[in-house]
């Protein structure tokens, strides 16, 4: 039996490699999620830039802190890839130039973010004292 | 995508600047200004977790004239951004989309990253944090 559905009604939602929105609406949920966290960074900042090495590690060590702080880090991390993405597609046209942009752009973010994570970590688990 | 040299949208070299241009193009440069901050973030994390000579190294150059520079700026990226992220998310919502609104948030969202920003490097410099 013949579908009744219109062409734009099984295409919607559907994107060329069947992802929809999803990239849209991640950077949009990462922009919420960073609303709270980048306020609390701020104050953050400024406590830090008051204390030496042995206070820094006692703050990290502080269980709200470095967890704010590694959601803070993925989250950021997500956020710029994304509109680092977006700024490469609009603006670079030319294919081979574009794909590697895009690959450096993933594995910057990845290797740095990852970096950072797992640093923190470090540092609040007891591995810097 | 085809490999051609044509002018790109939207056309900067041939518009009128005006204030919500401004806004979309400083969102873009704030962006990118702040992968940079966020890469300095990561610098941080790494220079605590290699131990107190590096750490004091990492302090050293943030706390230097050109450091100093640096943070200021990054500070007034983080809060453009913030504010005109949110403007985004209500644009996103079909609201504030006609050209006065648009005008209106566009003030709010200059005045909020240039007070905040201000407001900070008060509490900053009265606490002796730099």
């Amino acid at each position: 039996m013949a579908s009744y559905r219109t062409p734009l009604g099984r295409a919607r939602g559907l994107g060329a490699a069947h992802h929809g929105a999803s990239h849209w609406l991640a950077e949009r949920v990462s922009a919420i999620a960073l609303v709270p966290l980048v306020l609390w960074m701020v104050f953050g900042i400024l406590r830090l830039a008051s204390l030496d090495y042995q206070g820094a590690v006692l703050w990290v060590s502080e269980p709200l802190n470095a967890v704010l702080m590694v959601l803070l880090t993925a989250t950021a991390y997500w956020h710029m890839h994304a509109g680092m993405r977006v700024i490469v597609e609009d603006y670079i046209h030319k294919t081979l130039t574009k794909a590697v942009l895009l690959v450096l752009n993933m594995f910057v973010s990845v290797l740095v973010g990852s970096l950072a994570i797992f640093s923190i970590l470090k540092v609040a688990l007891g591995g810097a004292l | 995508m085809i490999d051609a040299d044509r002018p790109l949208s939207p056309h900067v070299q041939v518009w009128r600047w005006h204030l919500t241009m401004f806004t979309s193009i400083a969102h873009r440069a704030s962006g990118a200004g702040l992968y940079a901050g966020a890469l300095i973030l990561a610098a941080w994390a790494v220079a605590l977790a290699s131990g107190p000579a590096v750490y004091d190294s990492y302090r050293h150059l943030m706390g230097s004239p050109l450091g100093k520079v640096v943070l200021f700026l990054l500070t007034l990226g983080v809060f453009y951004h913030l504010a005109n992220g949110i403007r985004h998310l209500v644009w996103d919502s079909g609201r504030g989309l006609d050209i006065k609104s648009a005008n209106f948030s566009a003030v709010v969202a200059i005045a909020f990253a240039i007070v905040a920003t201000l407001v900070i490097w008060g509490i900053a410099i009265t606490t002796g944090a730099v």
